[in-house]
């Protein structure tokens, strides 16, 4: 240590003045206020709550409730105000306790209780009800009103999920906007007038938004209520615990609650660079999958009777022999291992570790259904880079129905004029009608249309404005990657300085790929080829369902089958899971605590809440207990796993052994609830020529993407969401039904080279001619599944519409 | 025309009068044709335009400012200081017209668009062209299905004839105006709410501040709205000058004023006034307007602006018809419609007529207006039909305290040694529909205690015994 002095607090300058403070009075107290504040908000800031329905800092004041009125004076003279509309000026005097502010405040209560129905013992608001909370606090303490109230049908469903109490309504406007504000789907609005103003649905229009249960969290009073969680429990009974949301990965913040060990509900948690308190229908709701009464609650061994449950002692010790077995046979590359991506970094990391013991060339978080790993090694782009970039570039899949809350994001991006978005993509988004362009292309030429389009003037001239973000991810999953992956080529050659957002969907997938259960030369599709081609002894589906997900599902069937072995670590039986030898009951979500990884690289904390079904068991756990049985081909002495206990070493092993994660100590994630960022690797995209097929005039050209609702076990083990999903059809543009000769509705074959399909066709403005979009793993009491026709080899698949 | 038929009544117009004054808006009515192109051409129609276009938009609007033309829409704002008030170099900027007049009391607003469309229209182009405005809309009132034909119709000849439209009368002064009618709410006669009603939403009135229309308006632009009667006086302006306009009426309050009276008079209709200086006595007792009292009866009280107004009583018959005076005396001109009752009239009943009104029209926006004001008229209900008793009258008083907060205005009364609170009154609404739910019934009881008094009896008294008393007792062991 050399001699320095430091100097540099004694010649330290004055601090500059803030230049966004605004000094204001508040209740006789001087404070600093920051420029273009509320005065509601800088009053609550500085411990003067002031009483409010309306206001939420993430929407638009409407000042409708007048509960926040102060008095306020900016130079004329104390004046009653609503502080949720009035901003903080210089020398503003405020008095949120004045006699006249608490006399109009108390009465605002009183006239909001006069037809407030105070059923609170039997409503499921009653305990955190911000109603009755505020009466308590700001009312007058005395009912006055003796009329008859006002009465409505009480409850009414607005959708599958939501129901409304008109009665309980104080009309704050609250739900309507977020409805129409945020979420973009005007689909409840006032109706009446006066003293009969209601909160309605139009006709015959549900509110089916894919947000409707963020309107009942946001409810200051029980008038919207969710039908999973409704009449559960009290309030004051739920025991609660910050989490992440790990059902895509896009990582909004929750809280977790539970009663009597049961999960009950989720809220989201206002998280600034991520979810700004809201969640999509469902994450919010598929709790219910945890609670599901298919939950694999013990291991599972096949015997001639089928699938026994068994000790762990007896399943794991089969599994262990299963791999050692193959190991001594055929050596590390007859033992693939896939998945890892729907559990914790803690989880992926220890199967990753096993993977590197037993030294597998087959390992993959996607179910070829993702993009190649190489997109991680570019420039990331956080949320809210996404979110103020001047450009959004968006090259990928329909946000809204992957990666919800990111489509909120970005909407609001849009909406509000910070961003202007660039979309690329075969049918309309979601995002669509608020793109500056929004660009089509057939499926599978996103490559050329790129090209097309940063050749072009304008769209030249708006990348060349500022800050560019391009959100990528599988469009897709009936073309390869290829052409995603040129067309993002193109697009970087085009911006160098373009920030990516890598837009794949699954929870922790980025967490699982930068932990070890990246491909390390052969992928998803290639350990399917050559399980298919029987060269896999042992087939280990950590949390995978290639049946379900993996997009050729012809081949995944084959697969299944060609692998000699499959051991399956799952939470529920799937239809992969049903094909085990040796299934290890896995504990979910809210059953193991840990942390997971967001598409930013954002490593946020994941809670243990209730007691895990059964004697199911962490991911990390299993993947530790069966390399102590794997002898030489387990953990050896001095590996970082080799002593852990708990989750809690999980991590500290992750911080020391990881390459991307030194920062995230459990220290650092307790400090910061709103995540760590790990480290970036650095990638180049890999090389690909892409060749399109030619096509006839026949043909339609098949785009498959997800719904946010399909067969997924999150969503059919959750009974609020299962009849949710759209179910399988062939969805083409509705001049094309005439061409094909059949109405809305009609069942229809959907031929390929590779296989024919029957599901009904549907016409949808949303699809552009020539093209037929189906929605992927899908129920099927109408149709077949559209997987059959999906080709992995294939860079585009074409399909001839006839009547059936 | 010779002067004999100047006093009578013309059966097209019934309720309408025109007396030996100066008229600068009915200058027309006398004729029966009065809303053609061709009569208003031959009656100096659109003379005023033309005088306006050929000198500079600042002119026109120094002329307006001059005049003092104040608004008549209710506030009484000076127009040609309204249209300052927009921001330079924000595109497009537009006018509104204020025609859904549904204050009850009042249809002058009526007459002069079903009367003299034209008349309207010039007025709307003087406005664009001094304002520096690119597009008008024209609102009137859903219900006035004639006055939406006079308009159409008028709008079509004009456009016709090259004032309306692009390059008007060959100058590079282009206006579009367009005819829209409101679906029925009396909220939506408040600017703010006429403007969502105009964008296609529900009627509901935004929040001024942060953002008055002349900065923020229609489509998030700058937006100008005036009231029918207002822009009709622009012609007059235009071509006369502000001397000649000025010249009429008093300093404060120049011009002339449409005044629509009715209820308990001999003649209830429309009468152009001389602005400022023509007391209540004469509108109420005037051989040329209403002509007293029917039946000779005493005079009672009589509502002064609207029924949104507090009421006046006898003692102020001899307050000039002028926005300052009335508002010292404890009330407001409004729209310019005065409702007169007789000794006759059932002062509780009134009250209760117009509460209702104003109830049933809240939009439900906001909390004090959509509960107060069903409240107030539920408990006056009861009132009324004789089951209330006194602790319903106190608490109406709570309830307006909540909707109005500090002192009340409301007319002085020698009969009951009270003195006149001042208008304006304070609010915790967001527009003025939830106060005038309350402004009836505060007249009411403050100036009629007795007729309420009779109506009620005593509340049960509450039994509650003292804390103190409890543990004196030994109650609390």
């Amino acid at each position: 240590m050399t001699d320095v002095v430091d100097d540099t607090t004694a010649s330290a300058p004055e601090p500059e003045p803030d230049p966004d403070a605004v000094a204001v009075t508040l209740n006789g107290t001087a404070i600093s206020a920051r420029k273009g504040e509320l005065v509601i908000a800088a009053a609550e800031r500085h411990g003067a709550p002031i009483p409010h329905f309306c206001y939420h800092p993430r929407m638009t004041p409407v000042g409708m409730c007048r509960q926040c009125l102060v008095e306020v004076d900016t130079g004329r003279g104390m004046q009653l105000q609503p502080s949720c509309m009035i901003t903080v000026s210089p020398d503003m005097v405020i008095d949120t306790e004045s006699p006249t502010a608490k006399r109009a405040q108390e009465g605002m209560i009183e006239l909001l209780l006069a037809n407030h129905p105070l059923d609170c013992p039997v409503c499921d608001k009653g305990g955190e009800c911000p109603l009755q909370d505020q009466a308590y606090a700001h009312g007058p303490g005395e009912s006055r009103f003796v009329e008859e109230k006002r009465h409505y049908e009480k409850p009414i469903p607005i959708s599958d999920l939501v129901l409304l109490d008109r009665e309980r309504c104080i009309l704050c406007d609250r739900c309507t906007r977020f409805a129409d504000e945020i979420a973009g789907d005007k689909l409840i609005h006032f109706t009446q007038r006066g003293n009969e103003t209601q909160v309605m649905t139009f006709p015959d229009e549900p509110f089916a938004s894919y947000f409707s249960g963020n309107t009942v969290q946001i409810c200051p009073v029980g008038a919207l209520t969710a039908e999973p969680y409704r009449f559960k429990a009290r309030p004051w009974d739920l025991d609660q615990r910050e989490s992440t949301c790990t059902t895509c990965a896009v990582g909004c913040r929750t809280v977790v609650q539970s009663s009597r060990d049961e999960l009950l509900r989720y809220q989201g948690v206002d998280s600034d660079p991520v979810n700004h308190g809201w969640l999509c229908d469902r994450g919010r709701f598929n709790f219910e999958a945890v609670n599901s009464a298919e939950r694999i609650a013990d291991p599972l061994v096949r015997t001639a009777a089928g699938l026994e449950p068994t000790r762990w002692n007896g399943a794991l010790g089969a599994a262990a022999s299963l791999i050692n077995d193959a190991l001594a046979k055929g050596g590390p590359s007859s033992i693939a291992i896939l998945g890892g991506a729907r559990g914790t970094n803690e989880d992926a990391f220890a199967w990753g570790q096993l993977a590197d013991a037993i030294d597998t060339p087959y390992r993959d978080a996607q179910l070829g259904d993702g993009l190649p790993i190489e997109v991680l090694g570019l420039k990331r782009a956080t949320i809210d880079d996404a979110a103020n970039a001047a450009t959004v570039v968006l090259l990928g899949p329909d946000l809204k129905e992957e990666l919800p809350v990111l489509y909120l994001r970005l909407r609001d991006a849009a909406v509000s004029g910070r961003s202007k978005l660039v979309e690329f993509s075969a049918v309309d988004t979601g995002l669509s009608r608020h793109a500056w362009r929004s660009i089509r292309h057939e499926p599978g030429t996103q490559h050329d249309a790129v090209a097309g389009a940063v050749a072009d003037e304008a769209i030249a001239e708006q990348l060349a404005a500022g800050d560019v973000v391009i959100v990528t991810g599988r469009q897709s999953l009936a073309e390869s990657t290829d052409a995603t992956v040129a067309a993002l080529q193109r697009l970087l050659d085009a911006v160098p300085d373009a920030t990516v957002l890598p837009a794949l969907r699954r929870g922790n997938v980025v967490g699982a790929l930068s932990l070890g259960m990246a491909p390390t030369g052969y992928d998803a599709i290639d350990a399917m080829t050559e399980a298919a081609a029987g060269t896999i002894d042992v087939l280990v589906l950590v949390g995978a369902d290639p049946l379900n997900d993996f997009p050729d599902v012809e081949l995944a069937r084959d697969a299944l089958t060609g692998a000699r072995h499959i051991i399956s670590v799952d939470t529920h039986l799937s239809e992969s899971t049903q094909l085990a030898d040796v299934v290890l009951a896995a504990a979910a979500y809210g059953e193991k605590a840990g942390t997971t990884t967001n598409l930013e690289g954002r490593v946020t904390t994941v809670a243990h809440q209730v007691t895990a079904t059964g004697t199911a068991r962490p991911d990390w756990m299993i993947a530790v207990e069966l390399a102590s049985l794997l002898g030489d081909h387990g953990f050896g002495d001095g590996h970082p796993l080799a002593e852990v206990t708990t989750v809690d070493d999980v991590t500290d092993a992750i911080v020391a052994t990881a390459p991307l994660f030194p920062g995230v100590t459990r220290a650092a994630l307790a400090a910061s609830p709103d995540g760590v960022m790990t480290l970036q690797p650095a990638a180049a995209l890999p090389d690909v020529a892409v060749s399109v097929p030619a096509r006839n005039r026949y043909d339609y050209r098949l785009t498959v993407s997800r719904t946010l609702y399909d067969r997924a076990v999150g969503t059919a083990m959750s009974p609020s969401l299962a009849g949710l999903a759209p179910g399988s059809a062939a969805h083409v543009n509705p001049l094309d039904l005439a061409g094909i000769g059949v109405d809305d509705g009609t069942i229809v074959q959907l031929i390929s080279a590779k296989a024919t399909v029957s599901m009904p066709v549907v016409g949808n403005v949303r699809v552009p001619r020539g093209v037929v979009w189906a929605p992927f793993n899908q129920r099927t009491e109408r149709g077949g599944h559209i997987e059959d026709i999906i080709d992995a080899g294939a860079t585009a698949i074409d399909v001839r519409i006839e009547r059936s | 025309m010779t002067d004999s038929t100047r006093a009578v009544t013309h059966d097209y117009i019934p309720g309408f009068y025109i007396g030996d004054r100066p008229q600068v808006v009915t200058s027309r009515f006398e004729y029966e044709d009065s809303y053609t192109l061709e009569r208003f051409l031959a009656t100096d129609g659109y003379k005023g335009l033309e005088k306006c276009l050929a000198g500079t938009p600042a002119q026109m609007h120094e002329e307006v400012k001059v005049s003092t033309v104040l608004g008549r829409g209710g506030a009484g704002f000076p127009a040609g200081v309204k249209w300052g008030f927009t921001p330079a170099g924000v595109w497009p900027r537009y006018l509104v017209v204020n025609g859904d007049e549904s204050e009850p009391g009042t249809y002058k607003d009526r007459l002069l668009m079903e009367r003299d469309p034209h008349q309207l229209i010039e007025g709307c182009l003087i406005a664009c062209y001094a304002a520096g405005l690119s597009q008008c809309f024209l609102y009137v009132r859903g219900e006035m299905a004639l006055a939406q034909e006079r308009i159409a119709t008028a709008l079509n000849e004009a456009y016709a004839a090259g004032y309306v439209g692009t390059n008007i009368l060959g100058t590079d002064f282009s206006v579009d105006i367009v005819l829209h009618w409101g679906a029925g709410a009396y909220v939506v006669g408040e600017e703010t709410a006429l403007i969502e009603s105009l964008e296609g939403e529900r009627g509901m009135p935004r929040l001024k501040p942060p953002f008055f229309p002349a900065a923020v308006g229609l489509y998030g632009k700058p937006t100008i709205v005036n009231n029918v009667e207002t822009l009709a006086n622009l012609p007059f302006v235009a071509l006369n000058g502000s001397v000649a306009y000025t010249a009429i009426g008093t300093a404060t309050s120049p011009g002339t004023r449409m005044v629509a009276v009715s209820g308990h008079v001999k003649r209830p209709g429309v009468f152009e006034i001389v602005n400022g200086s023509t007391t209540f006595r004469d509108i109420i007792y005037g051989e040329e307007f209403s002509q007293g009292i029917r039946d000779d009866n005493d005079l009672k009280a009589f509502v002064p602006g609207g029924g949104s107004a507090p009421w006046f009583l006898p003692d102020q018959l001899d307050v000039p018809f002028e926005g300052r005076e009335a508002g010292t005396a404890g009330s407001m001109l409004g729209s310019g419609a005065v409702m007169v009752m007789d000794s006759t009239t059932d002062i509780p009943a009134a009250a209760l007529t117009l509460t209702k009104f104003y109830a049933h029209e809240s939009c439900g926006k906001c909390t004090p207006c959509r509960e107060g004001g069903t409240w107030l008229m539920r408990l006056l209900e009861r009132v009324v039909a004789g089951h209330g008793t006194d602790a319903d009258l106190a608490q109406m008083l709570e309830v307006g305290q909540t909707i109005c907060p500090g002192e009340m205005p409301h007319a002085s009364s020698e009969r009951l040694g009270l003195e006149a609170v001042p208008f304006p009154y304070k609010m915790t609404t967001i527009c003025f529909v939830g106060p005038s739910a309350w402004a009836p019934l505060h007249s009411a009881l403050t100036l009629f205690p007795e007729e309420f008094a009779a109506r009620v009896t005593p509340a049960p008294k509450r039994i509650s015994i003292p804390v103190t008393a409890l543990a004196a007792a030994g109650a609390d062991q």
